[in-house]
């Protein structure tokens, strides 16, 4: 008799983020202070958010609009009212002991984005994920622990407030997401509308894009939750998936040898690429919400409310849905001409200008792009214009020059731009039979052993003909013709 | 009673306020009356009352993103018990609440 080996039990992940997006507004939510990255310490302080007896902070009205702006293009509610409220903790990074946020009544609930995911053959997967709520709140101050790098172990704290009081949206997903890439795709595709929409730079570097985790694992099938762990400190999209990875992992074993998972936050460690316990007490917070006296609520007016809606640009996701269905271009095509809004546009002038759109994808994301990587330069800074890059597409298609020639005149059309027909005016292509044939009856004459070869049946060396037609003609000789007169002539 | 003194004590504990027993003990009777004394508010008939937020009938006070710099940060700075040179200099973290 036998026995079954017990089946394994299979374990999925459920993960949700939350998101602060600082807003590239000039000043601070609530006060007239720069909001600029890189000032010398508390350069950029005032009483208002310091926090000082008899002061009153009124809300800047661009993070107003950026908040209602990302809540539309997040497809979400925006509340007909909403208010601000205190949060009170104590830490040394606020200096009100209370963070103006929102709490029950958020500008923004119930949106979703849609992710899409292209795999190595190029089938692109959509999923769409909820966006629990969106609200505006400011950013606490930086410290500067002394005597080391770590909490533990400082003597004593060095405490910048320029950052208190930035504009910052926070951004809660709905759990929605089950790996490390879905994840990290959520957060970029979070970042791309931000920048589509000129609301935020994102940048991870200069914490203007800062996610939060929350991971738990689950047998498959089961409906409950399991115990969720939050973990912070990723910089970097890549960061955040391979956190999520280890999480998922560390979970699933301990979860398999029996273990319980501890309620708790934990750091990403990049130097060791591990995920460690703060070991921080949970459930000693209690925030003791209360609505902000000091801020009056808001109210959206629904005309308000489409104006700001009929300013949305096209977001990256209609985009990409576009490119596929109305340009014919690839999964992978859309989504890397999509990622920068710029780009996008760059791409659009061109095709608006008579280019076709593969081939103008294929300038932009070939040699463009290697141009706009190696000089470090965003493709608005670029001497070609969508314009003349559609006059180029269309001089080779209607070959008046090769795509050698094309590849050729680039690199000063990106530097010094220009017209691309004064350009080629002699480099133009050679489709002159009677031209080519003499050319290529000097070639065969000066390679005698080569053509020897050929007619004893190495037909390889077509190829090597054409090279000596193109090297004697700097590239301009059409090639279907001079391979259709080469082949002729070989063979006679 | 409407307050207890383990609620005081938590209440204390979460304003950094350090109490002795007696007083503890006195601000759960103190506190108590407060509450007590709100409590007649609810004998008022309020279910055709609109709820709100604010006393005052205002709302969308904006203003304009318009940089104005604060020119007396040396004046911010004075104000701390400590500072080390543009930075304000705190003791020793303990613990985190957040």
């Amino acid at each position: 008799m036998t026995t079954a080996a017990p089946a394994k039990t299979k374990y999925e992940a459920i993960i949700g983020l939350e998101t602060h997006c600082q807003l590239s507004t000039a000043t601070k939510i609530f006060c007239n202070c720069s909001t600029k990255f890189g000032a010398a310490p508390n350069e950029n302080v005032c009483p208002i958010c310091m926090g000082m007896p008899g002061v009153l902070p009124v809300l800047n009205q661009k993070v107003l609009e950026y908040a209602v702006k990302a809540g539309l293009a997040l497809n979400a509610e925006i509340a007909s009212y909403s208010k601000f409220d205190r949060k009170q903790y104590f830490y040394p990074d606020l200096p009100k002991n209370y963070q103006i946020s929102q709490y029950d009544l958020p500008i923004c609930e119930h949106g979703w984005l849609e992710i899409e995911l292209v795999d190595e053959e190029g089938n692109a997967t959509r999923k769409k994920i909820g966006i629990t709520r969106l609200h505006m709140e400011e950013d606490a101050g930086k410290l500067v622990h002394a005597g080391s790098d770590r909490l533990s172990g400082s003597t004593y704290s060095l405490v910048d407030f320029n950052r208190t009081g930035v504009p910052l949206l926070e951004i809660v997903s709905e759990p929605d997401m089950r790996s490390g890439q879905e994840a990290a795709e959520y957060a970029q595709e979070l970042r791309r509308i931000m920048r589509y929409l000129g609301v935020s730079d994102g940048n991870m570097q200069e914490g203007s894009l800062r996610c939060d985790v929350n991971v738990s694992v689950r047998p498959v099938g089961q409906k409950e939750f399991g115990t969720k762990v939050e973990i912070k400190n990723m910089n970097s999209f890549s960061a955040i998936q391979r956190a999520i990875d280890y999480e998922i992992e560390r979970q699933t074993a301990a979860l398999e040898a029996g273990e319980k998972i501890v309620q708790e936050t934990r750091l990403w460690e990049e130097g060791s690429q591990r995920t460690v316990s703060m070991r921080i007490k949970e459930g000693s917070s209690d925030y003791r919400y209360f609505p902000e006296p000091d801020l009056a609520p808001i109210e959206v007016s629904a005309e308000q409310k489409q104006n700001w809606k009929e300013e949305l640009p096209e977001l990256p996701a209609a985009k990409r849905h576009r490119y596929e269905s109305e340009l014919g271009l690839s999964a992978y095509d859309a989504r890397v001409l999509t990622d920068d809004r710029a780009v996008a546009e760059y791409f659009e002038a061109a095709i608006a200008n008579g280019a076709s759109p593969k081939q103008a994808a294929n300038w932009v994301m070939g040699d463009i792009t290697a141009y706009l990587n190696n000089e470090k330069l965003s493709i608005t800074e670029i001497a070609l214009k969508p314009d003349t890059l559609a006059e180029l597409i269309s001089l080779i298609e209607d070959k008046t020059i090769s795509g050698k020639i094309a590849k050729e005149i680039l690199p000063e059309l990106l530097t010094k731009g220009g017209s691309v027909k004064e350009m080629v005016k002699d480099k133009g292509l050679i489709s002159d039979p009677a031209v080519l044939e003499s050319l290529i009856d000097k070639i065969l004459a000066a390679n005698p052993k080569e053509l020897e070869q050929y007619r004893n049946g190495k037909t390889k060396l077509l190829g090597f003909f054409v090279g000596q037609m193109m090297k004697e003609t700097n590239g301009r000789a059409d090639p279907q013709l001079t391979n259709q007169l080469l082949a002729k002539k070989l063979q006679s | 009673m409407s307050i207890d003194r383990e609620q005081v004590h938590k209440v204390a504990l979460l304003a950094r306020l350090e109490l002795t027993p007696e007083e503890e003990e006195l601000f759960t009777t103190q506190m108590g009356s407060m509450l007590d004394y709100f409590q007649q508010l609810s004998e008022l008939d309020v279910s055709n009352v609109q709820p709100t937020t604010r006393a005052i009938d205002v709302s969308n006070i904006t203003r304009i993103d318009e940089l104005n710099p604060f020119a007396e940060r040396e004046a911010i700075l004075k104000n701390a018990p400590d500072q080390d040179g543009d930075f304000f200099k705190v003791p020793q973290i303990l613990g985190s609440d957040e």
